[in-house]
């Protein structure tokens, strides 16, 4: 048995204790916002937010998080995730859209630790989100106006 | 799990099937001396040597100088076995698998050796080596450690003879400020430095066991700790 907190809420987990975050949130939890890419952390499309940092959740043994605290794209909220949703919308970012909630975990958490970066510091944050549409100059740009709207 | 399951028996299938396509003879053929048909000897052995020399291995060298330089090269299959040098780049970026190619995702040192925001070590490296559900060739499972991080730049051993290496791992401005004691016992117990004889399934153990190598630190040191010339 495996007790972690779900987007605030306490959870439990029995079932193989191998079983990787990604489908504990999907299949258990029915949290469908969170993606399968590859399934071996080369991606980004399942990430999610653990105890405040990214983490990719098709490599997680449920098993690691005991006492954790687990945010989804479901979950996502404060400053930074207000800010990356209206600059995502505002400029029409996602094109199929299936790597987006973890290009959203992985902006937000570069916003939550470094306000303003760069164009080196996003692509760094970003280096390991895949979109198989090239939407990267707009993700970037997005950031950046994330980062300008909380600025103001 | 059913999700492994159904990837892992879909790539049985297509396995099964290209193997069909492509293969007109069986795989024994491949064992034997088109020649002749005899079964032929291996050009190199398939697996690579595992081990350690033992300390003892090195008592027939009266002279402790040369000594301590035998033992120390006897190390040197760990500290410049690409499963060590791979988190000890000269560069900003980790190096990975046996070809040292470089890390991909590309993540960068950053400035706590530690990723950058948004992109640290443990966004995918765990406090264990965790088992992959996705089908990878290469990627069998994704290493980890408690305390998983890039040595810091001044510890790169990339490039680097094992010379260069002994001069530098003594020098307490490029080791973490380490005395020959600290040293032997970090080489010893240090558990990162452990991991690289557990790496994880798919990759292949630095020789023989921390214990001996550990053994061998100690052996290096009491004797002098004298470094190779070139």
């Amino acid at each position: 048995m495996v007790s972690f907190t779900l987007n605030g809420e306490q959870r439990q987990f029995d079932g193989d204790p191998e079983t990787p975050l990604l489908w504990v949130i999907r299949d258990a939890e029915k949290l469908t916002g969170t993606k399968y890419g590859c399934g071996i952390a080369q991606c980004g499309a399942c990430t999610v937010h653990v105890d405040g940092m990214t983490r990719r959740s098709c490599i997680t043994p449920i098993s690691s998080l005991e006492g954790s605290s687990v945010t989804t794209i479901e979950g996502l909220d404060g400053r930074e995730a207000e800010a990356v949703q209206a600059a995502w919308t505002e400029i029409d970012v996602p094109q199929c859209g299936y790597c987006q909630s973890g290009q959203i975990m992985s902006a937000v958490s570069l916003l939550q630790m470094n306000p303003k970066p760069n164009d080196a510091d996003i692509d760094g944050a970003m280096a390991g989100n895949i979109c198989r549409c090239a939407t990267y100059q707009r993700i970037r740009q997005a950031i950046h106006n994330a980062a300008d709207s909380m600025e103001g | 799990m059913k999700h492994v399951s159904r990837n892992s028996l879909a790539g049985l299938v297509i396995t099964l099937a290209v193997g069909s396509l492509v293969l007109p003879f069986p795989l024994s053929a491949q064992d034997r001396d088109p020649a002749t048909g005899q079964a032929s000897q291996p050009i190199a052995p398939s697996e690579p040597e595992g081990g350690l020399k033992s300390v003892s291995d090195f008592d027939s060298i009266a002279d402790e100088r040369e000594r301590s330089i035998a033992i120390f090269e006897e190390t040197g299959k760990v500290l410049q076995h690409p499963r060590c040098v791979n988190c000890h780049p000269a560069g900003d970026s980790p190096l990975q698998n046996m070809a040292m190619a470089p890390h991909q995702p590309p993540v960068q040192r950053g400035e706590a050796n530690f990723g950058v925001p948004g992109m640290m070590c443990n966004t995918c490296h765990g406090p264990e080596n965790a088992q992959v559900v996705g089908q990878s060739p290469d990627i069998q499972s994704i290493p980890g450690n408690p305390e998983w991080h890039l040595a810091p730049i001044e510890m790169a051993w990339e490039g680097k003879s094992l010379a260069e290496i002994c001069v530098q791992i003594k020098d307490e401005d490029r080791n973490g400020g380490k005395t020959l004691a600290e040293l032997v016992e970090h080489m010893a117990e240090d558990d990162l430095v452990g991991w690289g004889w557990e790496p994880g399934e798919g990759r292949e153990p630095v020789p023989g066991t921390q214990e001996q190598f550990g053994q061998l630190y100690e052996a290096w040191a009491a004797t002098g700790a004298h470094c190779p010339e070139s």
